[in-house]
């Protein structure tokens, strides 16, 4: 019952207008980013911090601000997914399988309105299994000494290149590279690594700089290469026509996909494409030959979504908890937290209790402005999503100028973001992933601190990071995250792309 | 003759006196050396408000964030780009002092500032979790000097930093020897270390006593001993200090502002004369019990002493334990 009252003082937070006005706002530009086709929510965050920095928000303001982004960000994926079989980001694939037939028989705005619903419930599910199952989780993790912590981090790698990764490889360099930009700056001895004697350079490269500039420079760089930009098909929305009996028919599969995609986004890496592919399966496996799956069937539109939005928000729950996220977005908002000087882990839920309970509230409240957002103003968005991106880029690399700028005012760190920039475009032309990157440079300064911290507790033994039970256990995950990929990868990927049948256009 | 003689002695009156009347005029800024949110951002953005409400500033006070090198950036900016400029004032603390001992803003020393002066201090705390066999600091002491491993220290700087100093500091004043050999793991904040020790995975905390706070009304930490010169008011009047247990041990965290090089004296002594001013106003008070600052305070002449032989005893702790050299 403790949980409930901070709960409602979580309300009053989120309920302040301020901040209710900033979370409306997310939810829009997250929409509106979410639709656009390839950028999927850990874009839509990361090009979105530098307006929390630029426009000086207060921490809670900014966490709901982005929260409502992330959100937004969700739903905004399935409205290219439907329109254009267009996924956002990986996640929303799965709704195309269904929702472009849905949309080409001139059913677009119930697919709409359907995968609203759905990424309602499913958020709804996840949000209250984040409320009963973080306290607890919180409370455990003072059960976590160096040595656990260490094997943790190590799960948190080995699962990154996740079941649907595309190269695990490729995974496995980036995040290499991102632990190698993490020795950058003074190390916790004093001594400095690859400094170069620039002051700028001691306390290592911040990761807000390295976020906004791999991901929404890189967007900028990839842009003006194919200039185009304005050839796009014509999006065409039917009058909405959904009946109450409607609703109840996909209720069922909204509850199913909620909780699986829960399950999914709480196990680290793990994340949201298999929370949606799961959902989807499920339901095709439920609902069996009555159904008509990959051809409009409006059940396989709410499953994988309920299914997305669950795991996004059960990707909250190791991230809140133990500081270690489970997926991009949350990496992103990882990065964010820690730039505002609040420490995730259990001591948050004491120490910075507002603010938890403020972003777990701003999540149900979010999720409520984005079903009453998107029904009514679907049209909006689609008109939206024609303004050509020479508009848009323009606009979203000033915020990022003026907001990294804010932060610490140098223009080492414009130059640096720049640089990342750089970097971002050629790792995507590579095709080496870039969350890993990020995910390298935010843990890797933690995972070496943890490891020094175990052996100097146990005088230079190195046994003793796998001495308790916990460790172990997290030790063999590790070990079954790393090799699962290479054999039910490969597997799982066929079915996804059998189930594809004609795939998504874009990557 | 007299009224020639009168006429001057009014006229060097009304000249000293507007020499004297030196105000700031439009922007003041503050420069707080770290992102939003930290101690130093806390400093410049309570002392800019109380400035506003006793009117020592025309308008409002902005703080500027310039994180970097644990505010060697700022300090580097401070010598190197605002030198004579009248209108800036940067926060500092012992971790100022502590940096600038330890010579890690390269080819820089506290002399090339103006130290204006401190407005309260957070004391140092040492800490145990609940079911710790250690009773007060005097046994804690007696353990380390069987064996410096026998107690493992955590701390929210970094090694070497403040927190690890003033474990330093304290086994010193207890005879403690073989400093360097005493384990000291550093976390990211105070928050991060406690947790460690009230998990039972670290022996000892050492910290400040604001951080502590929320773990000793839970009564899940013990502090064994508070670093300041006498028992802190309030709430923490049970606490102990070293001294009274025979260890003649202090740490204050001060809090307070340097200003750039080449400023007019007048200017100096207009801020100086301010902050005297905000550390009595009722407003800063208020801002002080509100956020656990102690009672503290040090201007002009008497603070700049105080900084350089802050850093003499860091850089001569840091040189015993082979930190510098």
């Amino acid at each position: 019952m403790e949980t409930l009252g901070f709960l409602m003082d979580g309300f009053a937070v989120a309920l302040q207008p301020e901040n209710l006005m900033f979370a409306l706002l997310g939810a829009f530009l997250g929409t509106l980013i979410g639709a656009l086709p390839g950028l999927g929510p850990a874009n839509g965050v990361a090009i979105l911090i530098p307006l929390a920095f630029t426009l000086g928000l207060r921490p809670e303001t900014a966490l709901i601000m982005l929260t409502a982004v992330y959100a937004g960000a969700m739903y905004g994926g399935r409205i290219s997914s439907i329109l254009l079989n267009i996924p956002g980001d990986e996640p929303a694939m799965m709704t195309c399988l269904d929702g472009y037939p849905m949309a080409r028989k001139g059913k677009a705005a119930e697919a709409l309105a359907i995968s609203a619903v759905a990424s309602f419930m499913g958020s709804l599910i996840a949000t209250i299994g984040l409320i009963l199952l973080a306290p607890i989780l919180a409370r455990f993790a003072l059960t976590f000494g160096p040595a656990e912590y260490f094997a943790l981090f190590l799960l948190a790698f080995a699962t990154l290149g996740g079941i649907t990764g595309k190269n695990p490889m490729k995974t496995v360099v980036a995040a290499c590279i991102g632990l190698m930009i993490a020795t950058v700056g003074i190390d916790n001895t004093g001594v400095q690594r690859f400094t170069f004697g620039a002051l700028e350079l001691y306390e290592g490269v911040d990761f807000i700089i390295a976020i906004v500039g791999l991901f929404a420079i890189s967007e900028l760089l990839f842009f003006i290469e194919d200039k185009a930009g304005g050839g796009k098909e014509k999006m065409q929305v039917n009058k909405l026509k959904l009946s109450f009996a409607d609703l109840r028919a996909i209720m069922p599969s909204c509850f199913r996909g909620g909780f699986l995609g829960f399950i999914a986004g709480v196990l680290p890496g793990a994340g949201a494409s298999l929370g949606s592919f799961i959902g989807y399966t499920l339901e095709k496996k439920m609902v069996g030959k009555k159904g008509y799956f990959g051809e409009g069937d409006p059940r396989g539109v709410a499953g994988p979504e309920a299914g997305n939005n669950g795991a996004s928000s059960g990707a909250l729950v190791p991230m809140l908890t133990l500081g270690v996220p489970g997926s991009g977005t949350t990496a992103v908002l990882l990065a964010l937290l820690i730039s505002m000087n609040i420490t995730p882990g259990p001591l948050m839920f004491t120490q910075n209790a507002d603010i938890v309970w403020g972003v777990i509230a701003a999540l149900l409240i979010g999720n409520f402005l984005l079903l009453v957002l998107n029904i009514p103003l679907v049209g909006i968005f689609v008109k939206l999503l024609s303004v050509p991106p020479r508009y848009l880029l323009p606009i979203v690399t000033m915020i990022a100028f003026v907001g990294i700028y804010s932060i610490s005012n140098t223009t080492f760190d414009l130059y640096f973001m720049v640089a990342f920039g750089v970097a971002g475009y050629i790792f995507r032309k590579l095709e080496i992933p870039l969350v890993p990157i990020i995910l390298g440079l935010l843990l890797g300064p933690e995972m070496e601190k943890n490891l020094r911290h175990a052996l100097d507790l146990a005088d230079g033994d190195w046994s003793v990071l796998w001495e308790s039970g916990l460790a172990i256990g997290l030790w063999v995950f590790a070990g079954l995250g790393l090799i699962l990929p290479y054999i039910l990868g490969p597997l799982l990927r066929r079915r996804m792309g059998k189930a594809m049948e004609e795939g998504p256009t874009a990557d | 003759m007299n009224i020639k003689k009168y006429l001057t002695l009014v006229a060097a009156t009304s000249f000293s006196l507007s020499a004297l009347a030196w105000e700031p005029s439009g922007k003041v800024e503050c420069i707080a050396p770290a992102d939003p949110g930290g101690g130093w951002d806390f400093t410049c953005r309570s002392v800019g408000n109380v400035m506003e409400e006793l009117d020592i500033v025309p308008g409002n006070v902005q703080t500027l964030n310039m994180a970097g090198a644990g505010g060697g950036v700022a300090f580097a900016h401070t010598v190197s780009k605002r030198a004579g400029e009248e209108q800036v004032l940067v926060a500092a603390s012992t971790a100022t002092t502590t940096r600038l001992a330890q010579g890690q803003f390269p080819g820089m020393n506290a002399e090339m500032v103006n130290w204006i002066g401190a407005l309260g201090a957070d004391y140092g705390v040492i800490a145990v979790a609940q079911n710790s066999p250690y009773q007060d600091l005097p046994a804690l002491m007696e353990a380390l000097k069987e064996d410096p491993r026998s107690v493992k220290f955590a701390g929210g700087s970094a090694k070497g930093g403040w927190d690890h100093l003033k474990v330093l500091i304290a086994a010193r004043a207890a005879d403690v020897e073989s400093l360097p050999r005493i384990p000291y793991l550093s976390y990211n904040n105070g928050g991060e270390a406690m947790t460690q020790v009230v998990g039972g995975h670290v022996d000892a905390f050492t910290g400040d006593i604001t951080e502590v706070q929320g773990f000793l009304e839970s009564g899940d930490l013990r502090v064994l001993a508070v670093l300041s010169e006498e028992r802190l008011p309030g709430q923490y009047a049970d606490i102990p200090t070293a001294r009274e247990q025979g260890i003649d041990a202090l740490g204050p965290n001060w809090r307070g502002f340097y200003m750039p090089a080449d400023i007019p004296a007048e200017t100096r002594d207009y801020w100086i004369n301010s902050l005297d001013r905000i550390y009595t106003s009722e407003e800063w008070q208020a801002v002080m019990t509100q956020n656990g600052l102690m009672p503290f305070h040090m201007s002009a002449a008497e603070f700049e002493n105080f900084v350089q032989e802050q850093i003499q005893s860091i850089a001569d702790l840091s040189r015993e334990i082979g930190l510098i050299r």
